[in-house]
């Protein structure tokens, strides 16, 4: 097919699956625009652009869902408001081209709010960004047909929002020559079993044309030889008939072979997860993550609240364990974390919302508001010493006090906390007060590895069957079942088939994992004989 | 018809300010309006559309910030009142909205 020998690029898989399918550069849009013979023209393209940009916002409204829903909706305002593209139309007139016209006319908006002095308004110059990268795309013709189906999306980074608009049902992936793992396109991606790799390095530049995707290992290969696509489709294949065979089992209850009963609880990153579950094919969530209402500057009460209720409600009665927010380290919240050197081990989870009471009361409030809904379980993250446990638990007394002296239906939840720090997994005898534990096996491992689970060049390490992070585990759960205190485990491990029998054996039953792995992860829990 | 004028500020007690989705509904309401309405932080302007999006997010209002609105033409008091009592109302997002 081609002479050049194979590229083989290695990264980090971000969300497990297989693609083969064409390459497809999400970030060279501009330097294709051809200029139009006269200024009507010119004008009418960005016209038409812009028209064509707010019918695909509008589409998209239509699929989306609450906080997407938001954004979009806020985009789909400024796309139709005339004063955005006034000062792009009056410079056509003078004479300049369309693209550049209006890249220039958002660049202006966009360095209006990265002055601000106002967090919030400084992080709205990412959906500036996305607006004047949507026209441009329609206008350099990159959208309208130029991604092809089954394509392998292809960049630096990628917007949620373009993960939301493109059509995955055709297959598809997306290769990442920077990313994270725990980006909220990474979670998206996971629950709609998109495979995608990160950290593939400033070398996915060189490649083009036909490529394999393999987010399983983890690599990127172009220029492949006839032989590497043969073992590229077996291996695909493969993982397909794994993932349809374990689709057998998601309709059962966790049991082990030997017929232990194993709880299993999915992960939850935006309220509108919930929608694409099954409630009869899980115990619960383990694990809802409250980030992604963060992710657009603070939510309000009423927001938190609905999300929160909204979960509770599809749960049927089944528990939900909601974590307050982890913000800090890799997930910067504007308007409320703070630029450090070494964000991983800064203020970040339960540090920086004891650090901000008057965001983290608000937080509570709508937690305690939404408990009557169904049944709600909080944990806090990031917990090292027992202290901030405490004060967590105060505010929470408080705050009950209050929304009763205003006679507002709520109710106490049982409070818990993570497990992650390893001053609370070494000793974990300092808590024996709380409701639960709930291992975060991504964090504890990072920080018992010392290697950050975002870099590449250190991925080896953070390696959670190490047998330091295993002992860690064990003696949790031996000290969880010694002191009638249970635990359980919310990490990528939980839904990872290699480590679930480590899990298992380590005396944890209950597992946390990702909606798109709970099938293979009873699979293998169904595999483990104790 | 008679043309009417209406003048009226408003303390913006929202969590963050006038910032995305209260735009939008700030926007919107201005617009179900024929009057001419505009937004100022200063009662000596500069007054710029309260119907634009564009222009009303670029004003970056954030909370404890007091807007001046002016309306002129039909139904030029009603408007006012109305954004008046969006703002006052927290935009239907904060607290007010209590849960049975």
């Amino acid at each position: 097919m081609n002479d050049r020998p194979p590229i083989v690029l290695n990264g980090i898989a971000a969300s497990p699956g297989f693609a083969a399918g064409p390459l497809c550069r999400l970030d060279t849009a501009l330097a294709s625009y051809a200029p139009k013979a006269t200024r009507a023209e010119e004008i009418e393209a960005l016209v038409g652009a812009i028209a064509a940009a707010s019918a695909a916002v509008a589409e998209l409204i239509a699929r989306a869902d609450g906080e997407s829903a938001d954004i979009l909706e806020f985009q789909l305002a400024m796309l139709a408001d005339d004063s955005l593209a006034e000062p792009a139309l009056a410079a056509i007139g003078q004479g300049e081209d369309a693209a550049s016209a209006w890249t220039r006319a958002l660049d202006n908006e966009i360095a209006g709010y990265e002055a601000s002095g106002d967090d919030y308004f400084r992080a709205r110059s990412a959906d500036l960004t996305d607006i004047r990268d949507r026209v441009l795309r329609v206008l350099t013709g990159a959208e309208s047909g130029a991604v092809p189906a089954g394509a392998i999306l292809a960049g630096e980074d990628i917007a949620p929002t373009r993960f939301l608009e493109t059509d995955w049902s055709a297959g598809g992936g997306i290769a990442l020559s920077a990313g994270s793992s725990a980006s909220h396109v990474a979670m998206l991606a996971r629950s709609r079993g998109v495979p995608m790799v990160v950290g593939l390095g400033d070398a996915l530049s060189a490649l083009a044309g036909e490529v394999l995707l393999d987010a399983k290992a983890g690599t990127l290969t172009g220029f492949a030889a006839p032989a590497d696509i043969v073992r590229h489709r077996a291996a695909a294949a493969a993982f397909a008939a794994a993932r349809s065979s374990a689709a057998a089992y998601l309709s059962k209850p966790a049991r082990t072979a030997d017929g232990t009963p194993v709880l299993a609880y999915v992960n939850v990153a935006d309220p509108s997860d919930v929608e694409a579950i099954d409630v009869t094919t899980c115990d619960g969530v383990g694990l809802m993550r409250t980030e992604f209402l963060f992710s657009r500057g603070l939510p309000d009460e009423e927001t938190q609240y609905r999300a929160y209720r909204k979960v509770l409600e599809w749960a049927q009665g089944k528990p939900v364990t909601i974590r307050t927010v982890d913000a800090g380290g890799d997930k910067p919240v504007p308007g409320f974390t703070v630029a450090e050197g070494n964000p991983f081990l800064g203020l970040r989870g339960i540090r920086l919302s004891l650090s901000r009471p008057d965001i983290f009361r608000v937080q509570i409030r709508a937690l305690l508001r939404a408990a009557v809904h169904g049944t709600l379980k909080v944990m806090f993250p990031m917990i090292a010493v027992a202290s901030e446990y405490e004060r967590a638990k105060a505010m929470f007394a408080e705050e009950a006090l209050a929304l009763s002296a205003l006679g507002t239906v709520h109710r106490m939840p049982p409070l818990g906390i993570m497990v992650e720090v390893p001053s609370v997994a070494i000793a974990p005898e300092a808590f024996s007060d709380v409701a639960f534990f709930s291992i975060g096996s991504n964090d504890l491992t990072q920080y018992v590895m010392a290697a950050a689970r975002d870099n590449a060049s250190v991925a080896a390490l953070n390696d959670t069957s190490h047998p330091a992070v295993l002992r860690l585990i064990r003696e949790v759960a031996d000290f969880g079942a010694a002191r009638g205190i249970s635990v359980s485990l919310c990490g990528d491990a939980g839904g990872d088939p290699a480590l679930i029998p480590h899990l298992l054996e380590a005396g944890l039953r209950e597992l946390s994992a990702s909606p798109a792995q709970l099938a293979a992860a009873k699979a293998a829990i169904a595999g483990v004989m104790l | 018809m008679m043309s009417a004028t209406a003048v009226a500020s408003v303390l913006i007690t929202h969590e963050v300010g006038l910032h995305a989705r209260p735009s939008v509904k700030f926007t919107k309401l201005a617009k179900t309006f024929a009057a001419r309405v505009e937004m100022a932080l200063d009662a000596d302007g500069p007054w710029i559309d309260a119907k634009s999006i564009v222009k009303v997010m670029a004003t970056k209002a954030p909370k404890g910030t007091t807007i001046h609105l002016r309306a002129e033409g039909e139904g030029a008091s009603a408007v006012v009142e109305a954004l008046v009592a969006l703002v006052e109302r927290d935009f239907d997002e904060g607290d007010h909205a209590k849960s049975a």
